[in-house]
């Protein structure tokens, strides 16, 4: 590929990375990454995959700013308060490299539309608000063969994980296999999250992205994140796949789509966590750090 | 015209990148070696100073082989550069 001199000046700094240089840098310009929701961690994802060159990124979100967004969602300004994130989104992400193409989805994602969007990109980042969402996305990933990188937070915790049931590792639901009932488990709206939280699990997800395009490093698939804001440390669990899987395991009962609403009744999940936690390898049953965190 | 560095190294592409400064000079040489052939020599001209040992150490640590480094008057050097085995 044939760098402009623009693009050489813009990407200098990744260029020069070891073993990066135009081939590494015409990967990104040639990935299509798909962000779901362009809140809390989706700002940040899709600013620095914007910053690296990635050629096309697909925003989803049907929300419009307000006032207490900007506390941590870094997309949107004061100014954008009433638009459609994604118009929003769209603008700060041109504004900050010209060369990406970012395509956007103000409608609501359900069922009836999500593999249709997300099979002509190579990633999907999600960073969703809500639970019926978060499930969706996994299931229309695992459908389409598409890798997942997926990261939650709530108050001062954070985590993050890459799901590549295709490749033959856990999904989300071998971890989760269904959503929480509503009410046991409050969203952001209600707990509280640290602004910057947000932008560390989003940037570790661009992170991911990378190096998923890449093709260097190693991968978070297989791996879980938990991360604290305030003690600022990092835990990691190694995830297996789970053989009792709804969706991906041996004998799966989820064969299409689910658009959970919002007031679905599964039972609770606190004991799924548990169950969960008996599939980590050599790991002790969780103490403290049971926590159902998912709403950025 | 004055033949630079060693006499019998067939060079395959010259890079002429006087003006230019670090770390342009190493990302310009590397886009260029990337799309020659196997074992073909590149021929890079610098007249940055640093460059004269930033380029040949940067594409050394990418795995290329300095041939020769060798100055051509009194401001420019020559950087001879033998690619890699392309996949």
């Amino acid at each position: 590929m044939k760098f402009s001199e623009e693009q050489i000046l813009r990407y200098s700094r990744q260029m020069i990375l070891p073993r990066f240089g135009g081939k590494g840098q015409t990967k990104l310009i040639e990935a299509k990454v798909f962000i779901m929701g362009a809140g809390g961690l989706g700002s940040p994802a899709a600013l620095y995959l914007a910053a690296a060159g990635v050629g096309t990124i697909g925003l989803a979100d049907f929300d419009r700013v307000e006032l207490h967004n900007l506390q941590r969602q870094i997309l949107h300004r004061t100014p954008d308060v009433g638009l459609l994130k994604v118009e929003s989104g769209k603008k700060t992400l041109e504004s900050l490299n010209p060369e990406v193409k970012v395509q956007i989805y103000s409608e609501r994602i359900t069922s009836a539309n999500i593999r249709e969007i997300i099979k002509d990109y190579h990633l999907v980042l999600d960073g969703s608000d809500n639970f019926p969402t978060r499930f969706l996305v996994n299931d229309a990933c695992y459908f389409e063969k598409k890798t997942l990188i997926s990261g939650a937070i709530l108050r001062f915790d954070g985590q993050l994980s890459t799901f590549k049931p295709h490749a033959g590792g856990p999904c989300y639901r071998c971890l989760f296999p269904q959503p929480p009932p509503p009410g046991t488990v409050p969203s952001c709206q209600e707990a509280g999250v640290l602004g910057a939280v947000a932008g560390v699990i989003g940037i570790l997800q661009a992170n991911e992205a990378l190096k998923e395009i890449l093709g260097i490093g190693e991968s978070m698939a297989g791996r879980f994140l938990l991360f604290n804001a305030l003690s600022l440390i990092f835990q990691e669990v190694k995830i297996l796949k789970n053989p009792s899987c709804p969706l991906c395991g041996e004998n799966a009962s989820i064969r299409t789509l689910i658009d959970y609403s919002q007031s679905c009744q599964p039972q609770a999940c606190t004991h799924l966590v548990d169950k969960a936690y008996y599939h980590l390898k050599g790991h002790k049953k969780a103490s403290h750090r049971q926590r159902n965190i998912q709403q950025p | 015209m004055k033949e630079i560095g060693t006499p019998g190294i067939q060079v395959g592409r010259e890079l002429n990148l006087k003006g230019k400064i670090c770390p342009y000079t190493f990302i310009e040489s590397m886009l260029a070696l990337e799309e020659m052939e196997s074992g073909e020599v590149l021929r890079v001209i610098v007249d940055y100073p640093p460059a004269v040992c930033d380029v040949p150490r940067s594409l050394k640590n990418e795995g290329y082989e300095i041939l020769e480094v060798t100055p051509v008057n009194e401001t420019d050097w020559a950087i001879f550069v033998k690619n890699k085995e392309v996949e």
